[in-house]
């Protein structure tokens, strides 16, 4: 119960599809985000291709899923090491401090991702 | 450490994982710079020139290729293919193989 209050949806089974289903949209971001860089012309070019909305759409929908799949696969890893069971009440301290840093720091990808794709 | 070639696949992955979590600020950073304006494109182009720059960018792309072919490991045995000791040993050699191949394309790419 202490591990799960701290997942993503409070539940395994929903964690395991999300993971699944944002691995997917990140996959495709990538192959689509090498395309754009391999094929890449200019300045201009890259702008025109990023003030698209379906680009900007695309691109929000890979920077929530990466805070998801992130904040899953992160919880996975830390709730196996940094465990009462091997470390005593360290674990859970440092497990919580842990987990609260990596939602700051996925909270600013997201904050900062927008910036880039509203704010130029 | 003498581990099967599964778990060093599963380790790797989420090492991979973690390493990438990180990388992705790198990824931003260069997004961020690449559509700020003409000046910073200009620049971004120049300091991507530079040998640690092209390191960087190579290690969080092997990060991403390892991490994603590991993902469609999982997804295909999602689907029941590959659920055996053989299947997973194959599995693994598969993804660690290929993704060899990929990291290695991706640093001539870059350099």
């Amino acid at each position: 119960m202490v591990t799960a209050v701290t997942s993503f949806g409070r539940s395994g089974l929903s964690d395991w599809l999300v993971q699944r289903v944002s691995g997917v949209i990140l996959l495709a971001y990538f192959l689509f985000m090498g395309y754009a860089v391999a094929t890449g012309g200019d300045y201009a070019s890259w702008k025109a291709l990023f003030a698209q909305t379906w680009v900007k759409v695309f691109s929000l929908m890979a920077l929530l899923s990466l805070a998801a799949h992130a904040w899953i696969g992160l919880w996975s890893v830390l709730t196996d090491y940094l465990t009462e069971r091997l470390m005593g009440t360290t674990g859970n301290v440092l497990r919580i401090t842990l987990q609260i840093l990596i939602v700051l720091v996925l909270f600013v990808y997201v904050v900062w991702g927008v910036q880039i794709l509203w704010g130029y | 450490m003498r581990l099967p070639i599964t778990a060093w696949a599963s380790i790797t992955h989420r090492a991979s994982g973690v390493f990438i979590f990180v990388g992705m600020a790198v990824f931003l950073w260069a997004l961020d710079a690449s559509l700020r304006s003409p000046e910073s494109y200009a620049s971004l182009q120049e300091c991507l020139t530079s040998p640690l720059a092209k390191f960087v960018i190579w290690a969080v792309l092997a990060g991403v290729i390892y991490h994603s072919l590991a993902g469609v490991k999982h997804l295909i045995m999602d689907f029941g293919i590959g659920e055996s000791m053989p299947g997973g040993v194959l599995g693994a050699r598969l993804v660690i193989g290929l993704s060899a191949v990929l990291i290695v394309l991706a640093g001539v790419w870059i350099w």
